[in-house]
């Protein structure tokens, strides 16, 4: 069964040529042929650079009180501070600058949605893996569990789990955790399931290799590319969850505000024509957000085996 | 050929059975309860089998789809369990977790698959694909570890420059040959051939043919043949056992069964092969559609298509039985 | 056996491949091909699957196109129904049904042309069929998009296919969805689909290799009484020399997107002329000795990327010269009896 390019790729490649490419050098060919997904990644970049050198870059650290005066509150974007210094984005209701908040801000969003994305990962993988290798009764009990977690709205079980355990980062990132690992079970136990009846995990059986090395080594390589896929939608999704929860105020303190924390604090100010409180951070937070997804859409469409292209 | 060598056995499936059970889910076990006729659903794809490979032999299997040949040739290999029966390596049993010499039999007994593109890992470089179970299992070590994978692909036919290679970068008989050179690795003494030139085209057939040929002379491998093409089997093999929906219903050596066939499904096979002889062929197709293994007719499972069938035929299922010696069939015909 | 040492002598027609040799047009009353080239232009380069084939099939013949993959037999299916997509394009020759020309007809001549006067069987049926549709329903739909029929009248004749192909139980069948048929089974009913228009010619793109001996016997077995009742040509593509030996009329075989030899079955089977065929026949195990290494053809297909000039032949050929890195031309040897080489055989086949 072949389309007609199927065709014409398979008589291109009777005889390869000798180009020493990698998986990985063929990937990043590939996926940066799109030029949106190339700025979103170049965005992406530069939004990651500022929330590393948030302290060292922001023209004030808006957590500092001694710096911090309230004298300064409320000034519209592009005026001076009682100290010379330009409120380039406007300042809050505190004094605050609003661009260092904003670089804080990405810093704690990013690095929230960021690492509860790489636990609910490494969880989920090994849970999926688990669940596909070995069928039968695990399989069963893993994707009921699942099943059941994925029956709740993710940001339900999050509100919960907080009104428990309180506020924090660690609690955050825990609670964003719990509500994230089911995703990456089933999409990893899907695409597991699909490659343990191919005949290499069948050779590797004839071979005598140890379960472990077979999940690890073979297995897994090869279920990457969703994953990675769905690791990076998620990643904006618990980025915005954390904001929705930090807008609702159950989310994190105020003393290591995140993007949706800012957004929160200067709603009260939206209809006194004071926008730039909120507005800005809601700017900040969409980029963030719109490129990941970017980023995720071409990652889907480069690792996705049966798109031509 | 090699018809003259003493056939000491090498490897031997007693009664061997296999059965895919569909069980029913928790949803299905409470209709049931009440009332709804809701079975389980069995596959009996291989049917109580008997087979002796001796060394040095080459024998063929063949059937068509459902006959159970591909689930009985991964039994042998040790990838899929056995429902019933036994598998013997050299006089002792290999089937049992834990068994040591289950172990070094499962290195032994090596497969060599049909697929080319997706019996090798698309992530592994060939040196991996090759060298990763000779070094896991102590065959070699790290020290030897690229020369010994130059050795064992130069043997296949294969560039040592290839080492660095993904299989994505090969066509379908060099990744044929770097399965072969996989299964070598591990130095077995016998290989299952799984329909392991039926995605090949004939003139890339032909050249791995070959190599089959020479490595059997090279390294006195023993070979279990799993085709549906007859021409190929009857070039290869010294001896060829029939299956038909997971039960063997002839056996015997090359040149008796394809000069006499016995058994009416063997009969109707060879009759209905295309040949390159045989122009503007008046085909005479055997009736029927090949039933399905989960509903297979009671008795002997050919008799809806025989054209010889006759009452006892759906009644009781013929005994593979010694026609002459050396030569066993399963047909009431021969009674 | 020197067959041509009493016939007429051979003819050498230009060097250029395929140009100017009138015989394809003789011979093809119903699909003459002429010199077709379909090129791929993908992001590596240009894929010349289909590079100068020419061929013909005349009224109620079955023609066996035969090649192994990279060959371009599959793409000069594609090629004659239209079905080649973007990179692909037809770029070269013609294609002439019953003498109108397809190459750059119109989108709407050419729909109404495919399934109705010209069909096409794939290797696999599930390209036929849609899984989520009952059997009946595909079928009226394929008759009542080329012509005005009632449904009662389009199921009747749907019914009186399936019976033609072999289909016990029509009625049972047309009720049911393909997921509940074997392949056997499938691919009779794709090929009932295609005959369900009465079409002049059905291109049968290897219909029977996935499938068993015995199913394959059958089908053979209706794919030649139809062509036999019906007068429709069939062109079957296949890499199987056996299924063609039995089945075809003629041969074209097919190497690297050319066509290099051609005739009647008989005389391309036992006296092969091109060195690739003579290889091809040489392999099959059936003409080896049993236990015996079988005659191989050493190293593989050329990428259709970067196809040197000259003969695409020769690098794997025992017979090359210097020569060969020329164009060779197109020899006539007796009636429909084509070669693309500059030293073929002329011995037998053995």
């Amino acid at each position: 069964m072949s389309t007609t390019s199927e065709v014409a790729t398979q008589a291109a490649t009777i005889v390869r040529p000798v180009r020493e490419q990698t998986p990985v050098g063929r990937f990043l060919s590939d996926f940066f042929e799109s030029r949106i997904a190339t700025a979103a990644v170049a965005v992406f970049a530069v939004i990651l650079f500022v929330a590393i050198f948030a302290p060292w870059i922001s023209p004030q650290d808006p957590y500092d009180l001694m710096v911090v005066d309230v004298m300064n509150s409320r000034m519209q974007p592009g005026e001076k501070s009682l100290d010379g210094m330009t409120f380039v984005l406007g300042s809050d209701g505190a004094g605050r600058d609003m661009l260092s908040a904003i670089f804080y801000g990405l810093r704690t969003s990013l690095g929230v949605g960021v690492m509860s994305a790489i636990i609910a990962l490494c969880i989920g993988m090994t849970v999926g893996l688990s669940a596909a290798y070995f069928g039968g009764r695990t399989d069963s009990l893993i994707m009921r569990i699942v099943d059941l977690q994925l029956s709740f709205p993710a940001i339900l079980i999050a509100l919960i789990l907080l009104s428990i355990v309180g506020k924090g980062v660690d609690k955050i990132i825990i609670a964003l955790v719990i509500a994230q690992w089911a995703y990456y079970a089933r999409t990893v136990r899907a695409s597991a399931l699909v490659e343990r009846r191919k005949e290499y995990i069948e050779a590797a059986t004839c071979l005598a290799l140890s379960h472990r090395r077979i999940v690890f080594r073979h297995l897994l390589p090869n279920v990457l590319p969703p994953l990675i896929v769905v690791g990076t939608l998620q990643t904006a999704h618990a980025i915005s969850l954390e904001a929705t929860l930090s807008f609702l105020g159950v989310g994190l303190p105020q003393t290591e505000p995140s993007l949706g924390l800012l957004i929160s604090n200067g709603f009260e100010y939206m209809l006194s024509g004071k926008y730039w409180i909120s507005f800005f951070p809601g700017i900040a937070l969409l980029i963030t957000i719109v490129s990941i997804n970017l980023v995720g859409d071409q990652l889907r469409d480069v690792l996705n085996p049966r798109l031509e292209r | 050929m090699n018809v003259g060598r003493v056939a000491a056995p090498m490897l031997e499936a007693r009664s061997l059975t296999k059965r895919f059970v569909k069980h029913l889910d928790l949803a299905a076990k409470l209709v049931r309860r009440f009332g709804a006729d809701i079975r389980e659903e069995v596959v009996q794809a291989v049917d109580s089998v008997n087979l002796v490979v001796g060394q040095g032999e080459v024998v063929g299997l063949v059937g068509e789809s459902g006959c159970g040949k591909s689930t009985l040739g991964r039994m042998v290999a040790g990838i899929l369990e056995p429902s019933e029966g036994d598998i013997l390596f050299r006089g002792s049993s290999i089937l049992g977790a834990g068994n040591s010499q289950a172990r070094e039999a499962a290195l032994k007994v090596q497969m060599i698959f049909q697929d080319p593109f997706a019996s090798l890992n698309p992530r592994m470089r060939v040196a991996d694909i090759v060298g990763e179970a000779p070094l896991v299992h102590g065959i070699i070590t790290r020290a030897e570890f690229s020369d010994y994978v130059d050795d064992v692909l130069d043997r296949c036919g294969l560039d040592g420059s290839f080492k660095r290679r993904y299989p994505h970068q090969f066509s379908g008989g060099q990744r044929q040959r770097i399965g072969i050179a996989r299964a070598l690795a591990v130095k077995p003494e016998f290989i299952v051939c799984d329909e392991s030139v039926a995605a090949l085209d004939v003139s890339i057939q032909a050249q791995i043919l070959n190599l089959f040929m020479e490595l059997r002379e090279s390294l006195e491998l023993t070979y279990l043949f799993i085709s549906h093409d007859l021409g190929v089997v009857e070039h290869l093999s010294d001896r060829v056992v029939i299956m038909y929906l997971g039960r063997v219903v002839e056996s015997t050596t090359t040149d008796a069964l394809f000069e006499q066939p016995n058994h009416p499904y063997t009969q109707a096979l060879l009759r209905e092969v295309p040949r390159l002889e045989s122009r503007h062929s008046e085909f005479l197709p055997v009736k029927g559609e090949i039933p399905s293994p989960l509903d297979p007719p009671g008795g002997c499972h050919f008799h809806p298509r025989c054209p010889h069938a006759m009452p006892r035929c759906s009644a009781e299922a013929p005994a593979l039985k010694e026609i002459r010696p050396g030569w066993v069939s399963a047909c009431h015909l021969n009674d | 056996m020197i067959r041509d040492s009493a016939g007429p002598q051979p003819q050498a027609a230009d060097s250029s491949p395929g140009s100017a040799v009138p015989s394809a047009q003789q011979v093809g009353n119903t699909l003459a091909v002429e010199d077709l080239q379909t090129f791929f232009f993908t992001k590596t380069g240009v894929v010349k699957a289909v590079n100068g084939v020419s061929f013909g099939v005349s009224k109620g013949e079955v023609l066996g196109l035969v090649g192994e993959s990279g060959s371009g037999k599959t793409v000069t299916g594609f090629s004659v129904l239209g079905l080649v997509d973007p990179p692909g394009e037809v770029v070269g020759g013609s294609i002439r049904f019953q003498g109108r020309e397809l190459v750059g007809l119109d989108d709407a001549a050419m729909r109404e042309i495919r399934g109705s006067r010209i069909a096409m069987i794939f290797q696999d049926p599930m390209m036929t069929l849609n899984p989520v549709l009952r059997i009946d329903t595909q079928m009226i739909e394929a008759i009542q998009a080329h012509a005005r029929v009632g449904r009662a009248a389009a199921l009747a004749r749907s019914r009186e296919v399936l019976l033609k192909v072999g289909i016990a139980s029509p009625d049972e069948r047309l009720k049911s969805y393909p997921h509940q048929f074997s392949g056997g089974m499938r691919q009779r009913v794709a090929i009932a689909i295609a005959l369900l228009n009465e079409p002049d010619l059905i291109i049968a793109d290897e219909p029977t290799t996935a499938l068993d001996v015995t199913i394959q016997a059958q089908i053979l077995y209706e794919a030649q009484t139809l062509c036999r009742e019906t007068g429709t040509a069939l062109v079957w593509i296949t890499h199987d020399l056996t299924v063609v030996a039995g089945l075809a009329d003629r041969i074209c075989v097919m190497y690297a997107g050319r066509d290099v030899e051609q005739g009647d079955v008989d005389d391309v089977l036992d006296y092969p002329l091109h060195p690739y065929t003579y290889g091809l026949i040489g392999s099959v195990p059936s003409r080896n000795r049993r236990g015996q290494l079988l005659r191989q053809i050493p190293g593989m297909t050329p990428s259709l990327l970067n196809l040197p000039p000259g003969c695409a032949f020769r690098a794997r050929c025992d017979r090359a010269t210097d020569e060969c890195h020329r164009e060779p031309p197109v020899m006539e040897h007796g009636d429909n009896r084509r070669v693309r080489c500059f030293y073929p055989h002329t011995g037998g086949s053995q």
